[in-house]
């Protein structure tokens, strides 16, 4: 490989990591034709971990870092020092298209900062995608970044070749945006989701190619004063209106030469973590946004407990549920009981009365679930209300930061 | 009772399993009095003859497991396996539902375990380009399981193309684009030592590790160490997080620099100067894009003055159209015209266009028949209508048919319903039946007044026109 493309390389993708999706999952089944490259599996592949634990599955890299905008959370912003650089179209697809005949991706993730106009930036990010698509035959995973000030018809034009969309919201409300994004607009950038999505949905039913495996976004926590609870609220809309895939959540994170506006510390890791956690509740566990909202501390997520355990210590009268006659929707509020092992529980007792033994081969997170449960040969009694159930249920600090 | 002893191939030897299974069954032999052993060189030991039996019916969720499960390393696998499917069948049809059994956790366990092995077998192979003119690659790796053979036609749905080898202690595969072949185990040796992307691949993965966010556990447990000697990319990993603190305290430490570049108000006006100024501007983007639905000869662009006081919206050229590039020129397009000329509509004042821009037939023998566009299509060339109207500004907007509705309010609604004045956002607009409508009517007599009351709608349209003339009230763009 070509040393001068090795460079750029390294510049554009370190400025591309702070975008947390990585995924390449949602998109239709596909093979590769007799002459072309590629295909997608249902999931996405994680091809390697780096040391901070993330997935590498896409190539995801910035077709360049130079930008007009001013985004003050951003390493790319127009008034940062560093290093610039700015690929070709076909430098990028021959870096795709050689990368994944290594098996070392699952396509590509492409972003930009804007240079020119929004609508240049757009087209240069759409042709690769169609030169990849056209003259690779490349049946691999694209996600593209949208940029929302981009003329409406290259979003749709975008969809045709990308199996996933994305325009990171990055901060929750208009005041932070207003004050940390001056060239951004919540309002534009709302239009457009409701855009993709309702493009999105149509092509479904029409069982046409846009954008099929969906729309992605982002939020920094950390860079604004924004609560938990208020960022769930504004993903709870953002499922709801715009049928998002996935609201990522990325901690804000120090950069080389970083703003003076903004705080500069560790990024909170653990918050993101009880994000994530939250979120997973809102969408897959029956919870709604004020059930989680009011398990917080003026609107900040616990963290030293997840949010389930936390709802559930704060509603103990709802429980010992048991396990042999619950029903489904009161299981998956057990703290320690993932969906998985609800459904398998579900399932087993049918034929079987469960035990205690018998729940702890079906999930990890036994400790957790015990003082909530009752099982054929256990009953937690008055554990349960003890004052210090709190205190030894919390999990030992996990290694998420060498610089606690 | 005497022990009866099985003899299996190494490997994930599904065939023997299967076979012996039957006769074991036929034979009602239990688990306890069964021994499998795996050994490459069968008759040393007193081993039964397996003799042909009869099939076996078990449901297909016990079927699939076994299919993973005889991948797996553990030389218990087919005594475990053994036991499950005589339970299943002897009174327990269910067993796998109950999933807090001891025996089917533990098989779960391991088919997990091979899936897990699978999964990584397909992320972690590295290709390596072999010496020579043609493109060969070939990759060394080393499962836990024994996995080749199921992990195979993953790769050959991915790398149709490509000329490639997987090499292995348990065996090879091989694919030269049109088949596959499975060969002897091979050596580290017979993989080729580098390839000239490695150490661009390297420098990927350095650059999208976050220092703030150092995390080896985490790592780990997806990417366990043993992978790592065969993964090019992890011969940064110590590096990486040796220097991750430091390089942190680094960007705290740092005081903001001031940019070196000023505000460069010039580029940021010029960037939001994007928008096309002229149809002319707009029909560039247009024909570039290209159709939507392959087949179409170019694309039709609207047609007329700008600044005309009505605009006709069509739904989409037809084959005529298609080849002259020129909207409304075929049957339907005359029957329009002759219309309008009945009605005082001069074509001087009327600018037409289509909501879809391209023509999408069914070809039928050498006749291409019009097929309608969908919604999604016709919301894909929405904005492009939008920005035409509001490059042209008319006075009124004209809706021929449903299509045009559609495009023009974003909804879809009946036309039998919405005949009529309209508002299409900030327009003052007309609804009408498209002319080619008029055409298929079957009989002359309804055609005559179908025409008659298209003829009604288009005086309207015409005194609309020049209603809104006299008031001087000039509709406002589109947002
Ligand atoms: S637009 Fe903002 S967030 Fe995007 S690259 Fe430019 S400065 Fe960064």
């Amino acid at each position: 490989m070509d040393e001068k493309l090795s460079k750029k390389l390294r510049i554009l993708a370190d400025a591309a990591k702070y975008d947390a999706s990585c995924s390449s999952s949602g998109a239709p089944k596909r093979k590769s034709d007799p002459d072309g490259l590629g295909s997608t599996v249902g999931t996405g592949i994680c091809h390697a971990y780096t040391p901070d634990g993330r997935c590498v599955s896409l190539l995801k890299i910035l077709l360049t870092n130079y930008c007009l905008f001013d985004c003050a959370y951003c390493v790319n912003r127009r008034s940062s020092n560093v290093k610039r650089a700015k690929f070709s179209v076909d430098e990028v697809v021959t870096l795709t298209v050689e990368f994944y005949k290594r098996n070392y991706i699952e396509g590509l993730f492409l972003s930009s900062g804007i240079i020119r106009s929004p609508d240049y930036t757009m087209e240069q990010m759409i042709l690769v995608a169609k030169k990849l698509r056209r003259d690779h035959g490349f049946r691999g995973y694209i996600h593209l970044k949208t940029i929302p000030e981009a003329s409406p018809w290259l979003i749709e034009e975008a969809g045709l070749w990308a199996d996933r969309l994305s325009i990171n919201l990055e901060l929750p409300t208009e005041k932070s945006l207003e004050q940390l994004a001056p060239e951004k607009d919540g309002a534009s950038i709302e239009t457009a989701m409701e855009q993709m999505s309702e493009r999105i949905e149509e092509a479904r039913e029409e069982r046409r190619h846009f954008s099929p495996a969906g729309q992605t976004t982002q939020m920094i926590v950390g860079a604004d004063e924004t609560t938990d609870a208020d960022v769930l609220r504004k993903s709870a809309t953002l499922y709801g209106h715009y049928a998002m895939k996935r609201v990522y959540y990325s901690a804000f994170s120090p950069i080389p030469d970083s703003s003076a506006i903004l705080p500069l510390k560790s990024p909170p890791l653990m918050r993101e973590n009880r994000l994530y956690q939250a979120d997973w509740l809102l969408r897959y566990y029956g919870f709604d946004v004020d059930e989680i909202a009011s398990s917080t501390e003026q609107g900040m997520l616990d963290l030293d407990v997840d949010p389930k355990l936390a709802w559930a210590l704060k509603n103990r009268h709802r429980f010992p549920v048991d396990v042999n006659r619950a029903d489904r929707e009161m299981l998956l509020r057990v703290p320690g009981l993932g969906a998985r092992a609800v459904d398998k529980i579900v399932v087993a007792r049918k034929h079987t009365t469960l035990r205690l033994e018998d729940v702890a081969r079906l999930t990890s997170g036994l400790k957790r679930a015990k003082p909530f449960l009752i099982t054929a040969d256990h009953h937690p009694k008055a554990r349960l209300d003890k004052l210090d159930l709190r205190e030894r249920l919390i999990e030992k600090p996990e290694q998420l930061s060498l610089f606690v | 009772m005497t022990l009866h002893r099985i003899t299996l191939k190494t490997g994930a030897d599904l065939q023997t399993f299967r076979k012996a299974v039957r006769w074991l069954i036929a034979e009602e032999l239990a688990p306890q009095h069964v021994m499998f052993a795996v050994d490459d060189a069968p008759g040393l030991f007193g081993n039964e003859t397996v003799a042909e039996a009869p099939p076996v019916t078990i449901p297909k969720g016990v079927s699939r497991l076994i299919e993973q499960v005889v991948c797996h390393s553990d030389p218990e696998r087919y005594a475990l396996l053994y036991s499950l499917v005589w339970r299943v069948l002897n009174g327990e049809r269910d067993l796998l539902e109950v999933a807090s059994d001891p025996l089917v956790h533990r098989i779960d366990l391991m088919a997990r375990s091979v899936r897990r092995d699978l999964h990584k077998m397909h992320a972690f192979v590295r290709f390596r380009r072999m010496q020579g003119e043609l493109e060969r690659f070939a990759a060394w790796f080393e499962p836990e399981h024994f996995i080749l053979e199921a992990a195979a036609p993953f790769f050959v749905d991915r790398f149709r193309s490509m000329d490639w080898t997987i090499l292995t202690p348990i065996g090879s595969a091989r694919w030269d684009r049109h088949e596959l072949a499975f060969g002897p185990p091979a050596q580290r040796e017979d993989a080729p030592v580098e390839d000239s992307f490695e150490e661009g691949w390297r420098g990927y993965y350095e650059s999208v590790f976050n220092p703030a966010r150092v995390n080896p556990t985490a790592m780990r447990a997806e990417m366990p160490k043993k992978y790592w000697r065969n993964m090019p990319e992890t011969a940064a990993i110590p590096g990486l997080i040796q220097t991750a603190a430091q390089r942190v305290e680094r960007m705290i430490e740092q005081e903001a620099t001031m940019p070196t570049k000023r505000t460069p108000e010039r580029a940021l006006e010029a960037m939001w100067d994007q928008e096309p100024k002229t149809l002319e501007e707009l029909n560039a983007i247009i024909a570039k894009a290209g159709p939507l639905v392959p087949g179409a000869t170019q694309a039709v662009f609207g047609e007329g003055p700008h600044h005309a006081e009505i605009v006709f919206v069509g739904e989409q050229p037809g084959d005529q159209e298609d080849l002259q590039g020129r909207p409304f020129v075929g049957p339907a397009g005359k029957l329009l015209t002759k219309a309008m000329r009945e009605t005082g509509i001069g074509r001087s004042q009327a600018y037409l266009t289509n909501a879809v821009k391209h023509f999408k037939f069914e070809q039928r023998g050498h006749r291409r028949i019009h097929s309608k566009p969908t919604a999604g299509e016709v919301k894909h060339y929405r904005p492009w209508l939008m920005k035409e109207l509001e490059l042209v500004r008319p006075k009124l907007v004209v809706a021929l048919g449903a299509t045009a509705v559609l495009a023009l309010s974003g909804k879809a609604t009946p036309i039998t319903r919405s005949r009529g004045r309209a508002k299409f956002g900030a327009y003052e607009g007309y609804i009408t039946v498209h002319p080619s409508y008029l055409l298929r009517l079957p009989d002359e007599a309804t055609k005559r007044e179908a025409y008659e009351a298209f003829l009604g709608d288009l005086r309207r349209i015409h005194d609309l026109a020049q209603a809104n003339l006299e008031t001087g009230e000039l509709p406002l763009a589109a947002e």
